[in-house]
């Protein structure tokens, strides 16, 4: 299995325990990720201001990964959901294909048909497979209790993504965590916006729309007594479960503007970024994972594995 | 109350035009858009029903002025339960750009277009940023895409980028 690995913007820069995480559990997993010096922004940030600008971008990567003759991997949803859409836009619609490589021919480049994006955790999902997954389980997580946070463009809009999951009801990330040993527990809007790409235009929104997600999965153990759901004791739950920088970014980065801003407390509820938690449940140490980088330290949950 | 000698009949098939403006016409108003928005349960300034009729009304320079088409999330929650296919993410986008073109831009997003355009990267990459990627055991990461620089200066963001 080999894959031109798409970093994005955010990834090299600030979520660098992502990237660790992502390339040790390739590693082992047998995945060879191609790293290509040449991949620039997806296009996401400028699709705002120009469409077409946003697609000339998306194109110009895909250019490249069709050069190689790779399928492209990505870590962040955004750039799946940019990359895709323009993929997906300009094998359907010739006039803007020959727009679009009008431009590109300045630098020498030209889209071609036949390039596929994956997110890494749907290549974990599908190309993978979660039996695959557990074969490869050497620590014992079944103490664990998360919440998982997809993230929009991971399955949104559906026409881009093939049906491999039902993103009015998503399972394929808790399926992912519970192939690791520990348990997904669900919560109240499981599916809504982490707030992140408003947080430059308007931060009073998008940091509630943050808490929102942070009370309602805190609020678990609210729920789970009152309604004595399962046998489960009642703890709190021991991690957010990210797979997208941004999304990280609004839980992990602005945890302390929020917990002041609204005057709540989430007892450093930690955020782990899935190949985090999967690289756990493979034995490999936290050092490798970049345990390190999370501004939230998950001291108590890597002390309950043995860990610290 | 709306002066009707104020609207633009125009407006509607103007923004139609956008790539992703094309089913503007096809809402019935019904809502479901409204509903669900993420934004829209925390501040009602952003309403996407009425900016949709807004458009269709063609109340343009109250659109195309606002604050409010800025704070689309881009969750696209709408734009998969809409039961017409009105496409409503990607009308804020088509609404976005005509704003852009018309001088409207928010600060933040010229920002970005700025730093895309000087750098093909959302953020300045220094040399601390890949002494620490060595440190981690990461490869380095490219600093600067003048080819990138280049295709948005050949755009219609030239200005923006300056």
């Amino acid at each position: 299995m080999k894959y031109a690995l798409f970093l994005g913007c955010t990834i090299p820069v600030r979520s660098q325990n992502y990237e660790m995480s992502a390339r040790e559990v390739a590693k082992k997993l047998g995945i060879d990720f191609v790293d290509i010096e040449d991949f620039s922004c997806c296009g996401f940030p400028v699709k705002s201001s120009s469409v077409e600008a946003s697609l000339v971008l998306a194109a110009r990567n895909l250019a490249i990964a069709a050069e190689k003759k790779l399928t492209i991997c990505t870590l962040c949803n955004a750039c799946t959901g940019v990359l895709t859409e323009a993929n997906k836009e300009l094998n359907e619609n010739k006039a803007l294909r020959e727009k679009v490589n009008d431009k590109l021919g300045s630098i020498d480049k030209e889209f071609k048909k036949g390039v596929k994006i994956r997110h890494f955790s749907r290549i974990l999902y599908e190309d993978v497979g979660l039996e695959k997954l557990k074969e490869m389980v050497k620590r014992d997580l079944s103490s664990l209790k998360v919440s998982v946070h997809y993230g929009c463009h991971y399955e949104r809009p559906k026409e881009l993504y093939d049906d491999f999951d039902d993103p009015e009801n998503p399972k394929s990330l808790d399926k992912l965590v519970e192939a690791t040993g520990a348990r997904s527990i669900d919560y109240k809007d499981k599916l809504d916006c982490c707030g992140g790409a408003i947080l430059g235009v308007q931060e009073d929104i998008a940091l509630e729309m943050a808490k929102n997600k942070l009370d309602n999965i805190t609020a678990i153990k609210l729920e789970m007594a009152k309604h004595k759901l399962d046998n489960v004791s009642v703890k709190k739950v021991d991690a957010l479960i990210t797979q997208c920088p941004f999304c990280s970014i609004m839980y992990e980065d602005n945890r302390r503007k929020i917990e002041s801003k609204f005057n709540v407390q989430y007892n450093d509820l930690p955020v782990l970024f899935y190949p985090q938690l999967l690289g756990l449940a493979m034995g490999l140490d936290t050092k490798q994972l970049g345990f390190r980088l999370n501004k939230i330290k998950a001291t108590g949950l890597l002390q309950r594995l043995g860990l610290e | 109350m709306i002066d009707s000698k104020k609207l633009d009949p125009n407006f509607k098939f103007e923004v139609s035009k956008e790539i992703g403006g094309e089913n503007i016409k096809h809402c019935f108003s019904c809502g479901t858009c409204t509903v669900g928005c993420p934004v829209r349960e925390i501040d009602d300034k952003y309403n996407p029903r009425k900016i949709i009729r807004m458009v269709l009304l063609g109340m343009r320079e109250r659109v195309l002025k606002s604050d409010f088409i800025w704070l689309c999330s881009m969750c696209y929650t709408c734009y998969d339960r809409c039961p017409q296919g009105v496409h409503l993410t990607d009308i804020m986008t088509a609404l976005k750009n005509i704003a852009v073109r018309e001088g409207y831009i928010h600060p933040a997003f010229k920002e970005q277009a700025r730093l895309v355009g000087t750098f093909g990267r959302l953020y300045e990459v220094e040399d601390f940023d890949n002494k620490k990627r060595n440190k981690l055991g990461l490869p380095p990461v490219k600093k600067t895409f003048h080819d990138v620089a280049k295709l948005l200066k050949d755009s219609d963001l030239k200005e923006l980028i300056k």
